[in-house]
């Protein structure tokens, strides 16, 4: 992109470091809660929305 | 009855949430909270998300406007940025590069949360201009700047404006032998 063309010396420097801040992040496994809470929002709702089916969880 | 619902998606999103909160608050437990809200948010506001557009745009704005609002709320508060992201780095073992990296992380965590965020967005997540300005609720112009003085300011932080590369390393270096990092505690 043409965004660079005024960019101080070292601003790929820069950007090779954000992505690779922000890629190991995205490269570490997401922690088991974040699933466990949209199975559980689920469940919530199949209850709600489904009041004669048997929802116990 | 049920094309593609936004909610079974979710899922996706969730590496690219983490990467962003942790960005933001630099605290691996905050910013997992923090996901952990946005989430919750999503979810119940559903509707409110309209089906065709950027599903991680209206996510990362949600989070965003978490953010800020707990800011608001907790600004008397220390916060706790010690080199929590870097330790949740899993380091590449070239040694200039790991080096680099330590130097990188602690001049951008010295940036003002709004100049990180537009450069994570669209330095590193890959936003167009006009998408991190909407999601951030300014001109298209004010998010040009922000990311123009934050790239500034960690090349300044960095020592990138010498021509060399060999000023970095030194500095580099110099930080290990004195145990700290652009001034840094420990």
């Amino acid at each position: 992109m043409a965004q660079d063309n005024k960019s101080p010396r070292g601003s790929d420097t820069i950007d090779a470091n954000l992505k690779r801040v922000y890629q190991d992040v995205l490269d570490e496994e997401v922690p088991d809660r974040f699933l466990a809470l949209l199975d559980q929002l689920k469940a919530q709702d199949a209850a709600k929305s489904d009041p004669n089916s048997d929802s116990s969880q | 009855m049920s094309t593609s619902n936004p909610r079974d998606e979710l899922p996706d999103h969730l590496p690219a949430l983490r990467a962003f909160a942790m960005s933001l608050t630099r605290n691996s437990a905050t910013a997992d909270d923090m996901v952990q809200d946005t989430l919750v948010k999503a979810w119940t506001n559903i509707e409110k998300f309209q089906v065709g557009t950027n599903l991680r745009a209206w996510l990362f704005t949600i989070l965003r406007n978490t953010y800020y609002s707990n800011r608001r709320k907790a600004s008397r508060e220390v916060a706790d940025v010690d080199g929590v992201f870097t330790e949740s780095l899993s380091q590449k073992p070239d040694h200039d590069g790991r080096l680099q990296m330590k130097d990188f992380q602690v001049a951008f965590a010295k940036l003002p949360d709004e100049q990180r965020e537009a450069l994570i967005l669209v330095g590193a997540s890959g936003f167009a201009y006009d998408e991190a300005a909407e999601m951030c609720g300014v001109a298209v112009g004010t998010i040009k700047s922000r990311v123009n003085r934050g790239r500034a300011r960690l090349t300044e932080l960095m020592h990138l404006n010498d021509d060399e590369g060999m000023e970095l390393t030194d500095t580099a270096t110099m930080a290990v032998v004195t145990g700290r990092v652009n001034g840094a505690p420990r």
